[in-house]
Order: structure tokens, then sequence, then C-alpha cells
């Protein structure tokens, strides 16, 4: 299995009347309620966990990005995962990820993942998203174009890192007379990718067809036993047989001392649910043209007020189907083996704290799944035969089926830069 | 002036790989008008009223109004070449100097821009609170950032005329099809939104005598376009109908209807 800690980085440091009264606290929610004192405290209390997460035994640190909203203070998660590839030693970092759509430069993008996956020592998983529908407005870019910049930017990235330059780009949303960066990864053919997804199955689909491993974010048992039917069947018809090694899962989960802790604390992950539920604008978030065609009405709809958000559920509901999982180690294992036995992911996010969850709380959560909870769920994912795409030495992608794991081509001798 | 309701057809017309909706009535001189990005609606009393003065032909905008999407277009001149693509298979709008242009909002940009493609092609030209040039003063209200329904509304000075003529409370039916409107405006008029930094420095060269209407309660495209409008083309004027707001056709469309009428016959035999 591969286990992996993450946060949304939440900026819960903000006066929540405001939000409230403006009705929305996303895209065009002032800036000025941003408190940048309260945003260098967090940032490095953000740090100081990573830390924590590498040195009670995850395998991974996964990051992400969002834009103008205080449900997440990650700008660019190239910046962490550059800092993350300087002062860990041993976890993967892995971004889940940037939004290529939002890109105009996706060569410089290939670079900078270069960069941070030679820095690492080869530890980058390069996971790719389309950005959220207000991201597209928050960074002026077309929402009804999302899907094709977001495959031809992984594209050009994929080729940038693969074949030697110099070549030349001519795509319908990006020209590059000249492809040659000097940078490129240390792993090869290059860093694994990995693709999140909530809810389009366009994306499934296209991470099936191209043998990434796809990362369920927080959907239910049943949406996701759904997701993994449809990737198997891809993967057959594309010639190879799904399975765990292509099946991660991102978990709502806070532990604590005690239930009643774990579970009132666990209550902040309705604090925002990223765009998804509670102070997202219905119509920012879903830009016409972002959406899947085939879930039109269900949108507009939505945009108008006329139904609840599609992808929303009640914080007991979610607690119920186990998209929100919380208590001690002892209640929590096998609730996470329900989760592994019924949908058999190998890769495992453990989103651990959202809103107002005090930095000790946070530590106490990240220690407890260190100590307890992930040596027993390793157990389980042996007795289930539940190898992670490293384990498994799982071909990178569909267009290199005999690379088996990346090699790294001289994992370079060296130590984390010691940060105090 | 004839008062018998017109007879509209409608036909399906190959432009550029794609079907062009066309819907006609009446006889006279060629008078193309070209809709707003919200589309239109498929009878609109504006529409009768030309008609019996003038073959009326209301082309859907290519990706528009439930037509086929032109996977490649890109940019709102491309629509405007699609559009003299269209007057150049219809036997009546084929010779220089016969059809003259309205051109409501949206499709009033389309119509600058076919005038400047082809400065000296048309009798007359009819803006009517057309987009196409960016204000000094404000913005062209952006309907990425509001609702279908807020975003028309917008468009009215009354707003019992929005919901005589869409319902107060419109159908899903409706919304999707502004979805739809509304995604292909994008793909096309995205950024910089539903401008042309370019088009006040072509517009000099239109010969074409130019009428500039605007609803004095646009809340959607500013007045000083117009104005801007009024003042770059050679031979143009400007007239504000009071009590309307940017959907000028849909609140007073018999004032608008007469204001065509006069300005497109003038000269005539």
């Amino acid at each position: 299995m591969h286990l992996m800690y993450f946060t949304e980085q939440p900026m819960s440091a903000y006066p929540e009347a405001e939000g409230r009264d403006f009705g929305a606290t996303a895209l065009m929610f002032s800036n000025r309620h941003f408190d940048p004192a309260a945003g260098s405290r967090l940032y490095n209390e953000y740090l100081d966990h990573y830390r924590l997460a590498e040195n009670v035994g995850f395998d991974g640190i996964m990051l992400n990005e969002h834009h103008n909203a205080p449900f997440c203070m990650q700008a660019k998660c190239n910046v962490f995962a550059s800092i993350l590839a300087a002062t860990t030693r041993r976890v993967k970092i892995v971004l889940l990820g940037n939004p290529l759509p939002l890109t105009d430069n996706p060569v410089r993008l290939a670079e900078e993942l270069a960069m941070i996956d030679m820095v690492s020592g080869g530890r980058l998983v390069s996971g790719f998203v389309r950005g959220g529908g207000q991201e597209q407005l928050a960074t002026g870019v077309n929402p009804a174009y999302n899907r094709e910049r977001f495959e031809e930017a992984h594209d050009l990235i994929v080729r940038a890192w693969t074949q030697p330059g110099p070549f030349r780009w001519e795509g319908t949303h990006y020209q590059h007379r000249v492809v040659n960066p000097w940078a490129v990864p240390l792993q090869k053919p290059h860093p694994r990718v990995w693709i999140p997804g909530v809810l389009s199955k366009e994306t499934i689909i296209w991470a099936a067809k191209k043998r990434y491993p796809y990362i369920a974010l927080s959907t239910a048992i049943d949406a996701t036993k759904k997701i993994w039917e449809l990737y198997d069947q891809v993967a057959n018809e594309a010639g190879y047989a799904g399975g765990p090694e292509y099946r991660g899962y991102l978990q709502r989960c806070h532990i604590a001392e005690t239930e009643e802790k774990a579970l009132e604390n666990a209550r902040q992950f309705m604090w925002m649910q990223g765009e998804f539920t509670g102070l997202a604008h219905p119509v920012w978030s879903t830009p016409s043209g972002y959406f899947s065609p085939s879930i039109r009405t269900q949108f507009v709809e939505y945009a108008v007020g006329r139904r609840s958000n599609p992808r929303g559920s009640s914080f007991e509901d979610q607690i119920k189907s186990q998209m929100i999982v919380a208590g001690t180690p002892k209640t929590v294992i096998p609730k996470l083996r329900r989760l592994l036995e019924e949908t058999r992911p190998s890769i495992v996010g453990f989103w651990a704290a959202d809103g107002f969850v005090s930095s000790a709380d946070t530590r106490t959560c990240i220690r407890l799944l260190g100590e307890e909870v992930l040596p027993a769920l390793r157990e389980i994912g042996k007795e289930l035969g539940l190898w992670s795409p490293f384990e498994a030495n799982a071909p990178v992608s569909m267009n290199f089926p005999d690379s088996a794991a990346p090699a790294v081509e001289r994992a370079a001798s060296r130590q984390p830069v010691e940060v105090s | 002036m004839s008062t018998s309701t017109p007879d509209w057809t409608t036909e399906t017309i190959p432009i550029a790989g794609v079907g062009m909706q066309l819907t006609r009535a009446g006889d006279g001189p060629p008078l193309l008008i070209l809709h707003h990005d919200i589309g239109t609606l498929p009878r609109l009393p504006f529409y009768d009223e030309l008609a019996r003065r003038f073959t009326v032909l209301v082309p859907s905008h290519l990706g528009y109004d439930g037509s086929q999407r032109p996977e490649w277009m890109r940019n709102v001149r491309d629509l405007a070449a699609a559009h003299q693509w269209l007057l150049s298979e219809l036997p009546i709008t084929r010779a220089a100097q016969t059809v003259s242009i309205v051109g409501l909002g949206f499709g009033g940009w389309v119509a600058a821009e076919m005038a400047t493609q082809a400065p000296r092609a048309f009798r007359k030209l009819v803006l009517v609170g057309a987009m196409g040039i960016k204000p000094d003063r404000a913005v062209i209200a952006d309907q990425a950032l509001v609702s279908y329904i807020d975003y028309v509304r917008m468009g009215f000075s009354d707003q019992a005329a929005f919901d005589r003529l869409f319902g107060a409370d419109p159908e899903t039916s409706r919304l999707e099809h502004w979805d739809l409107n509304r995604e292909m405006s994008f793909r096309i008029a995205w950024k910089p939104y539903m401008y042309n930094a370019s088009l006040p420095h072509l517009l000099g060269g239109v010969a074409t005598p130019t009428l500039v209407v605007w609803g004095r309660d646009d809340r959607i495209v500013p007045l000083e376009c117009g104005e801007r409008y009024a003042k770059t083309l050679p031979r143009a004027r400007l007239e504000i109908v009071e009590g309307a707001g940017h959907f000028v056709e849909m609140e007073k469309p018999s004032e608008l209807a007469k204001l065509v009428t006069n300005f497109v016959s003038q000269g005539d035999a």
C-alpha cells in the first residue's frame, strides 16, 4: 500500500460572518479578509505537519492547489513540493495535482516538475487535474476548452520529459517554436502520473486509457465501486487488467484520543468542503462548458438554486457512508478495513483535518495514524493483496508498457536541508 | 403596410462544414438580422413587423440555438465570415449593396466585423446595443459571473417584459438553451470578453450608412460604446430609445422596427 498524508491547507483565520454575509467564500469573496500574519503562521504549521507525517511513517505527502478561496491556502503546489523536496528525505511527493488548463506554458511546468524530481532524488509523483470551475474564472482561462487544454498540456509535458529536444509543438492551444528544456526528470521514463477526480466520467476513462492510477476524492463507497467498474472496463478494452495498483482513494479521516473529540473535530470537514458545498457559488463553480454535457440539466438547475449541489451531502450522511471517518484508532481501523475490502485501493490518502482543528489536534491525529493505523492497514493490505504501483512495479503508462517502476538514474547521495 | 402575420419558414444551409439554420419571411429588400449572445426566440413581434416590408433573414449564429457546433470556430470574426458565406449562398443577397443588416447586441458586433471585412458590401447597417468595442469608463456586463436568469433580466429595463417573454421563472429547458449559447459565446468571445481591440481602428473604413441604436437603460453594454460607434463610423448617427434596456427589440419592438424601417428605406425610389 501507499499511504499518504493530506491537508487542504485551510485558511480558517478569516471572519466567518463576512463570508456568510457575502453568501460565498470563493472567487470574489474579497481577499481583504486574508490575514498574512495568520497565513505565515499556518503555512509553517502545515510544513511542520508534513515533516511529522514523514517521521511517523507515511509513504507520501499529497499536495494540491486552489485559487481565490479560503478552503485552500495553497496557490501553487509546486512551491510546497519544492520545499518538501529539500526538507524531507523519504516520502513521495504526490502532486494531485497541477491544474493543467490553467497554464499557458506547459513547458515551464515540465521544467519545474523535473527540478522537483531531481531535488527530491526521484520522489515526485506528478498528478494532473482540470482545476475547479471557479478557478477557470480566477485565472481567466476559458472553461469551454478546459478538457482540450488539459489533454494537450499533458501530451506536451510528457513529450518534453521523454523525447530529447529540440522539437517544435504546434497544437490547438499551445504553440512552441522550441521545446528543449535543459532540466529533465530524474525518474525514467518519467515520474508517475496519477489522476484524481470526483465525478467526471470523462476523466476516469481518460486515466484508464492512459493506464494512470485514478484517485477517487472522498466519494461514497458505492460511487467508488462504480468508478472502478468503469475504470476496469476501459482497462480491459485497452488490453490490461485494472486492479489495486490503479486505484487510489482520498479518505477524510480524523483520529483523536477519544470518540467524542474525534467526532467534534471531524465536523470541521463540513467547515467548507472545497467548492463542493456550503459557501460555494453555484454560478462561479460551474461555468458553462466546464462540466460534463451529460449532467447539463443538473448543473443549470443548481446554478439557479433549483437543486442542491449534485456533489454535496450532509455530515451525518457522510459519516454513514464513510466519506468521513472519525474515531480512535480502535474504531477507525475496522471502518478502513471495510473501505479496503469493498473498493480495493492500494493508494490511500488521509485527509486528516480541516477548518478550525488546532495544530495540536492535527499533530495528535497524524501521530495516531502513523503509530497505530498505518501499521494495521499495511497488514490488511498484505492480506488483501493491495500492492501499490511501486510494490507491483506497474508500468508508468500505456505508452511505456515495459517500463515497470521508473528507475532513478542516479539516486543522489544527499541529505535534506535542516529546517529548525 | 400589410397587417397579416408573415409566413415563417426555416431551412438549414451548409456553411463551413456545419448547418446554419435560417428562418425567413416576407418579401421586399433583404434584411439580415443577427441575434444576441443569448440566442433568439424563434418568433418575435419585431421580426413580424419588419417582415411586412422586407425579406427578413434570421440565421442562427453557428453553434447557437441548437444548431450544430463548429468545433473549429474560435473568434467572432470567424462567425462574421460565416455570415458572409451565407449571404453568398442566397440568390437574394448575392449582389453587393442589396442587403441591410440589423445587429442586436452581440449580433451587432458580428455585423460591425462584417462591415469592416466588406466596407462597401452592404446597403445599410443598424447596430443595436452592439458589443465589440471596449468601453473606457465601464465594462461590458460579464455573464460568466451571473446566472442565466440574472443576465437576461439585466438586459431589460422593464422586468415585466422579461416575464411576458420567458415567464417569471423560466423553465429548465430554457436555461439549458441559454447555457448552450453561453458556452458557445465563451468559445468565441471569452478573452478579451466581448470586444475586439482592433475593431475601432477598422471602423473608419466602413462606407455603409449606419444607424446606431441604444436603449437608454442598457446595463449590459454601456452607452459610451454606442457613442464611440457613432463617432468612429464615418456615416453614422446615434438614436437612443427611452424605456429600453439592452434587448430593445424585445422591449420596444414597434419603436425599433419603425427606426429600422425608416432608416433602411431612406433613399428608396
